[in-house]
């Protein structure tokens, strides 16, 4: 039985009477169905914009144009970029937050049920405007995905479906963020202090608060793109006195929050899961939260780093040089944390142990990679290069998904009441860490060498590490499919061997007090903690 | 079953590096651009870019010696803090003491980098006392260059990919074992070795940047703004970059290619370019046929003329109109020239004598020769010449 895809075993006892068939889906209030769907949505966008991705990397397998015209591989990069950040990785932590926030917290459900709903159904129209802009006239938005003006200016009547589109995901996210934080701060299970919370929850208490900060932005700086479009408006049009790099601040004082916003969840998810296969608490749970907060509030201040080419005052480039550097202090210390957290404990290495291992060796070169694009120097030399392509890819490839994909496998036994199969598990992990590094560690040897990013084709000299980057993300694309048919199709349809309660040893938290698989409805009257808020006791 | 796997990987890489090495094309390394498989930025033709390589350097070695301490930590607790080992969890979960150290000691670390850094970045920005300042235009997809000031102000020319190259690219490449290709242009950037090269960016239509690696400037060409960078070459040699902002359709094939060349040989280049351009210009000693020389004055009207005196010739206010003016009608050519050269009224009329000698004259004969003025009189350069 599992209570992702049949909910029999448990309809009796309750009186709500769960719906079935499409309507339990169509029509969902409850929190584990629309952590439900958002998983499935996410995975779904994420394949395609891997599809997307292989079809650059097939285009970038030798020089030359062989398969694509430049215009078609433009939106070939900013689709896929649009759809990952948009489609996959926010709505997949947003799953993550449904399912996961409420358990963890001792809540029966999300604040507000019906606006969970809304939010995700919101999404339909909008992917599906934003992946069908294809078979628009003129082609899909090919502007990148940061969409500068006054490219954007030059699109075609799909660059309106995509701001759109935008607009709607930003209202999704927006309402998701409010109902996140009205149930982290009201729905707490008595004797659970903002200081006894699980990490993941701060970490999406902490991201919840930046999206509803930043969304807005983002919102206002496409209005105006589309005001400029076709109300004559010259915010970004500088042949009306309008100003492109005011769009940049823009977008960036949207874009580096949302980096964090990517990333924060995952954070969360990986202090979970160090603990519970090092059989020992969080090291440092305090500064852990301290650190998040600052990366925070730091991000708010970093934004121009993205902007060193486009010719700041000398001042202007030092504070936002000095500012993005000391964002490596925090992020150090939950590297720190969490190695400290593994230091003498007791270790074993399943799955979400791998990937979680994986997260911090991978993710940190991310950050090292990072600290070296932080120095405006060095950033002359490789911004809208490869570099840039491959730091990116680090920290959101092997650190967002990595987590994602140790979150599934650390709570699948709780959503789906099996455990997965752990040999098919280890193949996934090994199979996508090298199978990454392969993909995009030859990326930075290239952006060093000069290679710009968003090229449809390059000189010769760039040819091998091309060719082995288009290598390695194929066998990257296929790990996935792997992945969906081996491994989460399985769970999904209860193949396996049972679930315990609390299928790790030492795992701590809330969403171990209840069954596997967790029942529809669970704490439905608010339970009693014991001291540190993560036993029931009665 | 892992082994399986890996056997199964390896042998997979074994036939990439099989592949790669067969299938590579017979291209070598680029001087000034890009070598094969090249692994760390582009050797440094200018102190900034060797700085910049420096740093970077600096930078890497500094990260990875963390990553090694880091990670090595990692890796040793992996080895030997494993329940399979029978190793039993420790008990402590906070250190005050250990916290703080790995804050403040990582805060040192960053402020030390940043020391060096700053340092670059003032040097970079400083783009005072040029020898030379040229314009770089970003056009959707070329650039154009004009020589503001220095030697060699007034030389102008658009730069733009070979045209058989962007073919081969279109054809897929196949067989081209070109060392510069998608980096070859019609006519390259041409500058003096070791002098300060000012180069203001801006762009006509989207954003571009103007990137060298080589010469470590890298600048975001925008519309409708100005912005600076510069090089100062220490070698002759050509140096190879690409545009660096996503620019449209064709941002792939919109190179920069600069030349820099010894004193003599840019002067010498300066020289060439000079005659060309003279040569382009009008000959003032030329004999023109009415026909072809109100056809040239109807572009000089349209262009100076027009918005007071108005396309037709009439007017306005206080604006005299030029149909049917005496002056204009009046068999002395000279009277109407004078006025152009030196203005009338105060200069209500402006004095034109910046006009070329041949564009006076085409002017002159546009206004005789227009509307209802049907003099049929002929004003040659030479005239102009020999009234100024």
């Amino acid at each position: 039985m599992s209570a992702v895809l049949d909910s029999h075993g448990h309809g009796h006892d309750d009186h709500h009477g769960a719906p079935h068939g499409w309507q339990r889906w169509v029509f969902a209030t409850n929190h584990k169905d629309i952590g439900t769907l958002y998983l499935l949505f996410a995975f779904t966008m994420l394949i395609i914009g891997g599809v997307l991705a292989l079809l650059i990397r097939a285009e970038l397998f030798q020089p030359g144009l062989q398969l694509v015209n430049p215009e078609l591989f433009n939106q070939f990069t900013t689709m896929h970029g649009l759809i990952m950040v948009f489609g996959a990785i926010m709505p997949a932590f947003v799953g993550f937050a449904n399912w996961m926030i409420p358990l963890q917290i001792g809540a029966s459900d999300m604040a507000f049920a019906r606006m969970n709903n809304f939010s995700f159904w919101l999404m339909i129209p909008a992917a599906a405007m934003l992946a069908g802009s294809f078979f628009m006239p003129g082609g899909a938005p090919a502007a990148g995905w940061t969409l500068y003006a006054p490219l954007t200016l030059q699109m075609g009547p799909s660059m309106d479906a995509g701001i759109f589109a935008m607009h709607i995901l930003g209202a999704s996210s927006i309402m998701g963020s409010i109902n996140i934080i009205v149930t982290i701060l009201n729905m707490r299970a008595p004797g659970m202090t903002l200081m006894k919370m699980p990490m993941f929850v701060w970490t999406w208490l902490i991201t919840a608060y930046l999206l509803i900060a930043v969304m807005p932005v983002l919102a206002g700086a496409i209005t105006m793109t589309l005001t400029d479009r076709h109300f004559g408006t010259t915010f970004f049009n500088p042949a009306g006195g309008g100003d492109p790099i005011m769009y940049q601040h823009i977008f960036w004082f949207f874009g580096h929050p949302e980096v964090y916003i990517m990333i924060l969840p995952a954070f969360g998810i990986i202090s979970h899961i160090v603990p519970a296969f090092a059989r020992k608490k969080l090291f440092g749970y305090a500064s852990m939260v301290y650190a998040t907060s600052s990366i925070a509030i730091l991000s708010f201040i970093v934004w121009a780093h993205h902007m060193y080419a486009t010719g700041m005052p000398v001042t202007g480039q030092l504070f936002f040089m000095y500012a993005t550097m000391l964002i490596s202090v925090p992020t150090g210390v939950k590297v720190f944390n969490w190695i400290a957290t593994m230091w003498k404990g007791s270790m074993t290495f399943e799955t979400p142990m791998l990937f979680a291992v994986g997260f911090i060796f991978v993710f940190t070169m991310g950050g090292f990679t990072g600290l070296i694009l932080s120095m405006a120097p060095i950033d002359t030399q490789v911004q809208d290069t490869y570099y840039v392509v491959a730091h990116f890819h680090y920290v959101l490839v092997a650190g967002s998904l990595f987590a994602m994909f140790a979150g599934f496998y650390f709570w699948c036994p709780k959503w789906t009441g099996v455990m997965y199969n752990e040999t098919r598990g280890k193949i996934h992990f090994w199979w996508t860490l090298i199978s990454f590094n392969v993909t995009f560690f030859p990326m930075h040897f290239l952006g060093l060498a000069g290679m710009p990013r968003r090229y449809a084709d390059y000189p010769m000299q760039f040819a091998d590490f091309n060719m082995l980057a288009s290598i390695g993300a194929f066998f990257f694309g296929f790990a996935q499919v792997y992945f969906f048919f081996f491994v989460v199709l399985p769970a999904m349809r209860g193949h396996g061997e049972k679930a315990s309660a609390k299928p790790w040893e030492a795992a701590e938290g809330l969403e171990w007090e209840v069954p596997s698989p967790a029942p529809f409805h669970t704490f439905e009257n608010p339970p009693k903690l014991d001291a540190t808020a993560t036993r029931v006791i009665g | 079953m892992k082994n399986n796997l890996f056997q199964k990987l390896a042998s997979g890489l074994l036939f990439v590096a099989a592949w790669a090495s067969t299938a590579a094309w017979a291209v070598n390394d680029l001087p000034g651009g890009p070598a094969v498989r090249q692994l760390n930025l582009q050797p440094g033709a200018t102190k900034i870019a060797q700085e910049q390589g420096w740093l970077h350097w600096f930078m890497l070695i500094i990260c990875t010696v963390i990553f090694v301490a880091v990670f090595g930590v990692m890796f040793y607790s992996i080895w030997k803090h494993r329940k399979s080992l029978g190793h039993k969890p420790a008990t402590f979960h906070e250190s005050v003491k250990v916290e703080i150290a790995w804050t403040v000691i990582p805060f040192i670390i960053v402020i030390l980098m940043a020391l060096p850094a700053t340092k670059a970045v003032v040097a970079q920005k400083d783009t005072s006392n040029a020898d030379l300042t040229i314009k770089a235009t970003g056009y959707q997809w070329k650039w154009g260059y004009d020589y503001l000031k220095g030697e060699g102000e007034g030389i102008s020319f658009i730069s733009t990919l070979d045209n058989e190259q962007r073919e081969m690219s279109n054809n897929g490449a196949k067989g081209v074992d070109v060392d510069d290709y998608l980096l070859k242009v019609d006519n390259p950037l041409v500058v003096p070795v070791n002098r300060k090269v000012r180069i203001i960016t801006t762009a006509n239509d989207v954003i571009h940047a103007f990137a060298v690696p080589s010469l470590g400037v890298k600048q975001d060409a925008i519309p409708g703004f100005v912005r600076d960078t510069w090089f100062r070459a220490e070698t002759v040699g050509d140096y190879h970059g690409q545009c660096q902002e996503l620019c449209g359709k064709e941002h792939a094939y919109m190179p920069i290619h600069v030349k820099v060349l010894s004193a003599e040989d840019y002067a010498a280049w300066v020289a060439g370019e000079q005659k060309k351009m003279a040569a382009k210009l009008d000959d003032p000693s030329k004999v023109w046929t009415l026909a072809d020389i109100t056809k040239r004055g109807e572009k000089v009207y349209a262009a100076n003329c027009a918005a007071c005196h108005q396309p037709n010739g009439k007017g306005m206010g206080s604006i005299k109109p030029l149909d049917g003016a005496a002056v204009v009608l009046d068999a002395d050519k000279t009277k109407q020239i004078k006025v152009l050269l030196n203005g009338q009224n105060n200069l209500a009329m402006p004095s034109w004598k910046q006009l070329s000698d041949t564009d006076i004259a085409a002017v002159i004969s546009y206004t005789k020769n227009n509307w209802s003025n049907k003099t049929g009189q002929l004003v040659q350069p030479a005239d102009v010449k020999a009234a100024r």
